[in-house]
């Protein structure tokens, strides 16, 4: 049968406010469902216009699917979220890109006509479900060499990228480390993060923590205004003697959940829901599982090439901040100035943390504020790297491009 | 403040086994940026099994909280406060251990004051507060509420009440002031008389917040998160909150005269809590806030001091605590597991039970009767009453499925009953059929299965004693009707074994009732007593007393229904046959009464008949019946129908029918709907000297269910 493909487009994202994993951290007595059901719900009171029984799935990614995270976490939290019981879902998991996964994969069946409107998202609880939770690596991993022990330690891979690219210092991760906190500080001041955050009642029974019983979180927990070289100078490097990796010029690990509305462009217009961005084009790409922070590098090549544009065309940057050095190797590639006033304007992850799983909705919140913020923008990209050696990256468009009266022709462009 | 700190810390001493629930403070930024607000967490500590309760101890840790918000509010450090609960519960009102110690009134009185002082201050904060009702909320706890300004409730609120009438007090932390003065009195007696006195009925979130109670509502998934985005609102008047305005005129005086007759209906004045409540709605009309809370300062400290929330309290613990755990119940470790039930009969009561049991154990139930048309009857009586569950909503269409499926009949006992681990008789009341009934069913069930009578009067041990394994046969005494009446009454005869008794309590627990272990004596414990009770009156009716003073005389008890619409419930004909049967057993003490004898061969339903939708004398039945000429005073009335009562229930306890006088009480709450204030029975005779004058002693040592000396 004779197929469209139809144009989706990101309708609206929330995120809870990130919180540092760990005993003192804000949530360490928040169960993840209910971080992401409370973003899902967000979602559904800020669109009015959607009738819920319209969502066709809800994709919740989660790297550690156990306990809380488990369950297939997507239907267990679209029922705990009140949708109704029509509304299936399911889990995902690829790691630090599980929600970016989670909107490609239901885009994918958007374009397809499989789904009008879906609700894709994602959470990690790194306080509950450490890194490396119950793993069990295959032992041929290391019996046939098939990676390096490294590519297991996401911080020794990002050693591993210091010495594959030696002029990218720690000096220059740390500077890029100061000016993240700086952005993110600034961004908050003017109130470009806060509207996409939803308040999460938060308890503490533990006076040694601090104020006991019920709060409520409305800021990231992570950020560290007024960092600077100096006070990163001096942090340990956990993962090698006399490394280059600390926790100043990297994300922390922490907890949060993110949650993200797409649509069938039609069907948004039918719906009067509001279009932040139009995807353009997505890939993944693999690379060696012991660099995996060059992944954003091929899956970037192989994404703008679907689409037609080159790197030039990208005039707003959302790259995850994993670790600095990985940031940097991306622009390096690229030749991009580490300053560069169209990487990560509002600040990245080493400021607000990333809770693996949930981060990529956190990008598009961020790249869909620089587009509403900069109508002279017509593309952008969110992406990150992820663990045993990928790289996911998403071609965006901005509706509000004020070019497009002007030049309705070169539409074709993409 | 000192005097309040006083106050509490000697309530605290008097109390040192109190949970003490901590008021937790901390700050949080308001969305909106509407500013900063001390949130207070009640919570004590254990999770929601363990409900939040109010004692001295917690009190003074909530004055402590306030002191803090106090000086906040006052430095404007802080636009508002709100109060909260730990997850699922919000708090369930003061600690009923803790009442139960007090001796002194002026004791009580301080619970009262210490109570009023510390919420009041809730009001007078100089910023706005909340009070955000989380979840369970009960007495002190939703009173803790109302002193606050605003209020929003989670719509996933299981239980909210104002218990306190229920057990005999008065809602005295502000309850009976201050919620008339915010829903109007009418609704405000819906919650603190009717529900209260209605079995404690319970309301939900959905109608806390219809009623008037909560200015809003919110869905329990983030329903804190929305309460305080809500707060922001009303912080910042983008939000106004409008109540309904109340009239404060005759419509006030007429709700107060409604309550009284809801309250005469349950309990004829025999209890003064609802009183005593009323009065105080009737006088907060003027909304004197101060006055109010005196007068229930008042009114709590007489209550305590009073036999009847005594009782009430003793009554609560009763149908709590005791029930769940069965005195004498071998260890449940013995029980067999219940796969398939037979029911021998198919007549309504035999109907009923095989509802009950695959409503509440969801195995097969077959039904066996002497022939098809019987049994298609039981059968359909069955499926019909569960269509009526289904029709009501209470089930689904599968589960109406599945019930239907379990429920079927058969004249083919062999089949029916050969894989069947539990069968009940429900045949005729007579000794010689119902050993037939299980001399044939020994012949067809497993050598384990457990045989069951529901005999009201019967000897378990006789019907027995002429079985191969009369070790397998226990009582299971039902009370009609049996979806409602809680009371299981299991009697053990004398071959009964552990294995099958533990069973019958596995069972009784599945059929959530309340059981009670009762040795195998004529007609147990409730029939037997209240036969005893209705003999007596009819004793005094046929020796001459007008019928009429004979109600008026027992009415001070506050029964459910008098003696004589009780008769009349039950049925002549059935009161008659266990009046034999006791008869037998104790023909000094239990008569048969001739008038009784000429009502139920005149067909009659009882001494009363409907005469222009008024109950009248039967007429009919007057001329039926021959009187003596001794005429008993109101007083007279009473006392002989109390000094047979106490005589039959001492007895009972030196033949060991149960274990002690509070099975005797918890059969009678649960089996015959005697009340709370009473505490049953045996506190009523201990409190009115009466089990001093016929047994020369008390039924329950002072300070159970009465004050402590």
């Amino acid at each position: 049968m004779p197929r469209t493909v139809r144009d989706v487009v990101f309708v609206d994202g929330v995120r809870t406010p990130f919180g540092k994993a760990g005993p003192k951290g804000i949530y360490h007595e928040t169960r993840a469902d209910d971080l992401v059901v409370k973003c899902i719900r967000e979602l559904v009171r800020r669109n009015p216009n959607l009738p819920v029984e319209r969502i066709d799935e809800v994709a919740v990614a989660a790297t550690t699917q156990i306990g809380d995270q488990g369950l297939t976490i997507g239907r267990t939290a679209a029922l705990l979220s009140g949708l109704p019981k029509s509304v299936p879902g399911y889990a995902i998991d690829r790691m630090c890109a599980g929600a970016l996964t989670a909107v490609t994969t239901t885009a994918g069946g958007i374009a397809f006509g499989a789904y009008d409107v879906v609700v894709a998202g994602g959470v990690e609880h790194m306080g509950r479900h450490p890194m490396g939770e119950g793993v069990d690596p295959n032992p041929r991993f290391v019996s046939e060499k098939l990676v390096d022990e490294s590519a297991l330690f996401m911080g020794m891979t990002a050693e591993n990228l210091h010495d594959r690219f030696p002029h990218l210092t720690k000096e220059r991760c740390d500077a890029y480390a100061v000016r993240s906190q700086e952005k993110a500080a600034k961004a908050y001041a003017n109130g470009d993060i806060q509207p996409d955050l939803v308040p999460i009642s938060i308890r503490n029974t533990n006076p040694e923590v601090g104020e006991t019983g019920w709060g409520l979180a409305t800021v990231d927990e992570p950020m560290r205004p007024g960092t600077t070289m100096e006070s990163l100078a001096g942090l340990k490097t956990p993962f090698r003697p006399h490394g280059n990796i600390t926790a100043g010029n990297s994300a922390g690990l922490n907890d949060g959940a993110t949650a993200s509305l797409l649509a069938a462009e039609d069907v948004a217009e039918e719906l009067g829901l509001p279009v932040k961005m139009r995807l353009v084009s997505y890939a993944f790409a693999g690379v060696e599982p012991e660099v995996m922070g060059i992944g954003p590098v091929p899956a970037t090549e192989k994404a703008l090439a679907k689409a037609g544009l080159t790197i030039d065309d990208i005039q707003a940057f959302e790259i995850n901040e994993a670790f600095a050095v990985q940031v940097l190797s991306f622009l390096d590639h690229y030749g991009i100035a580490d300053d560069d006033e169209r990487v990560n304007p509002y600040g990245g992850a080493i400021a607000f943390g990333h809770p693996l799983a949930s981060s990529g909705v956190r990008l598009m919140n961020q790249l869909a504020r620089r587009f509403e913020q900069r109508p002279d923008v017509r593309y952008g990209l969110t992406t990150m790297c992820i663990g045993f050696g990928m790289g996911g990256t998403i071609v965006w468009e901005n509706p509000h491009w004020s070019g497009a009266e002007k030049s309705s022709e070169s539409e074709g462009g993409k | 403040m000192s005097t309040t700190t006083e106050l509490l810390q000697h309530g605290a001493e008097l109390f040192p086994g109190e949970v003490v629930t901590t008021a937790h403070v901390r700050h949080l930024d308001l969305p909106l940026q509407a500013g900063r607000l001390a949130l207070i967490t009640l919570d004590n500590g254990f999770d929601h099994t363990k409900p939040t309760t109010f004692g001295p101890g917690s009190l003074l840790k909530l004055s402590a909280a306030l002191d803090q918000v106090e000086a906040e509010a006052a430095e404007g450090k802080i636009v508002g406060a709100a109060v909260t609960g730990k997850p699922f519960i919000f708090a369930v009102g003061a600690d009923l251990k803790g009442v139960e110690i007090l001796k002194e009134h002026a004791d009580a009185l301080a619970i009262g004051k210490g109570g009023h002082e510390v919420f009041k201050r809730i009001a007078a904060l100089p910023v706005p507060s909340f009070a955000f009702y989380n979840g369970a909320a009960m007495g002190g706890g939703v009173e803790v509420g109302l002193h606050a300004t605003y209020r929003t409730v989670s719509a996933g609120v299981p239980a909210f009440s104002l218990p306190e009438v229920f057990l005999g007090l008065v809602p005295g932390w502000g309850g009976c002031t201050l919620l008339p003065n915010l829903i109007g009195p009418s609704k405000a007696i819906k919650v603190i008389i009717e529900n209260s006195m209605n079995q404690n009925k319970q309301l939900k979130g959905k109608d806390v917040f219809e009623l008037g109670i909560a200015d809003a509502i919110f869905e329990p998934a983030d329903f804190l998160e929305q309460s305080l985005l809500w707060a922001a609102k009303v912080l910042k008047d983008d939000v106004v909150v409008e109540r309904e305005e109340i009239d404060r005129g005759k419509a006030w005086d007429d709700a107060v005269a409604w309550g009284r007759l809801v309250a005469d209906a349950k309990v004829h004045g025999a209890a003064p809590a609802a009183y005593k409540a009323l009065d105080i709605i009737a006088q907060v009309k003027d909304s004197d806030l101060q006055a109010g809370f005196d007068a229930e300062d008042a009114a709590l400290a007489d209550l305590i001091m009073s036999g009847e929330l005594r009782s009430g309290i003793y009554a609560f613990n009763l149908v709590q605590r005791r029930a769940k755990r069965p005195v004498g119940a071998p260890d449940k470790s013995l029980a067999r597991p219940v796969t398939k039930v037979g029911v021998v009969g198919a007549g309504l009561m035999a109907s009923q039970l095989a509802l009950l049991f695959a409503r509440r154990l969801e195995v097969p139930v077959v039904l066996t009767d002497i022939d098809q048309e019987r049994v298609d009857k039981g059968v359909g009586y069955v499926h019909a009453e569960i269509d009526k569950l289904l029709g009501k909503g209470r089930i689904g269409p599968d589960k109406a499925n599945r019930l239907k499926g379990l429920v079927s009949g058969s004249l083919d006992k062999a089949a029916a009953f050969g894989d069947a681990d539990f069968v009940i008789e429900a045949v005729f009341e007579e000794m010689g059929v119902k050993q037939a009934v299980f001399a044939d069913l020994e012949n067809v069930v497993s050598p384990t299965c457990v045989l069951a009578t529901n005999t009201s009067s019967l000897s378990v041990t006789e019907m027995a004693s002429k079985l191969k394994h009369p070790e397998r046969v226990v009582g299971f005494h039902f009370f009609n009707p049996v979806a409602i009446l809680p009371l299981l009454e299991i009697v053990r005869g004398e071959q009964t074994d552990d294995a099958s008794l533990a069973t019958a309590f596995g069972v009784s627990k599945k059929l959530k009732k309340t059981s009670v272990l009762v040795k195998d004596a004529p007609a147990f414990v409730v029939n037997r007593i209240l036969t005893r009770f209705m003999g007596e009156i009819q004793t005094i009716i046929d020796e001459g007393t007008p019928i009429a003073t004979v109600e008026k005389g027992v009415e001070p008890l506050g029964l459910p229904m008098s003696p004589i619409v009780l008769l009349e419930l039950v049925g002549p004909a059935i009161a008659l046959h266990v009046s034999e049967t006791l008869h037998g057993a104790f023909p000094e003490r239990f008569a048969v009464s001739e008038n009784l004898g000429k009502v139920v061969k005149a067909g009659k339903r009882g001494f009363y008949t409907w005469v222009d939708g008024k109950q009248v004398l039967d007429p009919e039945v007057l001329e039926l019946l021959s009187f003596g000429d001794t005429v008993l005073t109101e007083e007279q009335v009473l006392t002989r129908a109390l000094e047979a009562v106490a005589q039959e229930i001492g007895l009972m306890l030196e033949e060991g029918v149960v274990a002690e006088a509070q099975d005797i009480d918890l059969c009678m709450i649960t089996g015959a709907g005697w009340p709370f204030h009473l505490g049953g029975i045996t506190p009523y005779l201990d409190r009115e000297g009466v089990s001093e004058r016929v047994n020369g002693k008390r039924f329950l040592a002072p300070g159970v269910a009465s004050v402590p000396a």
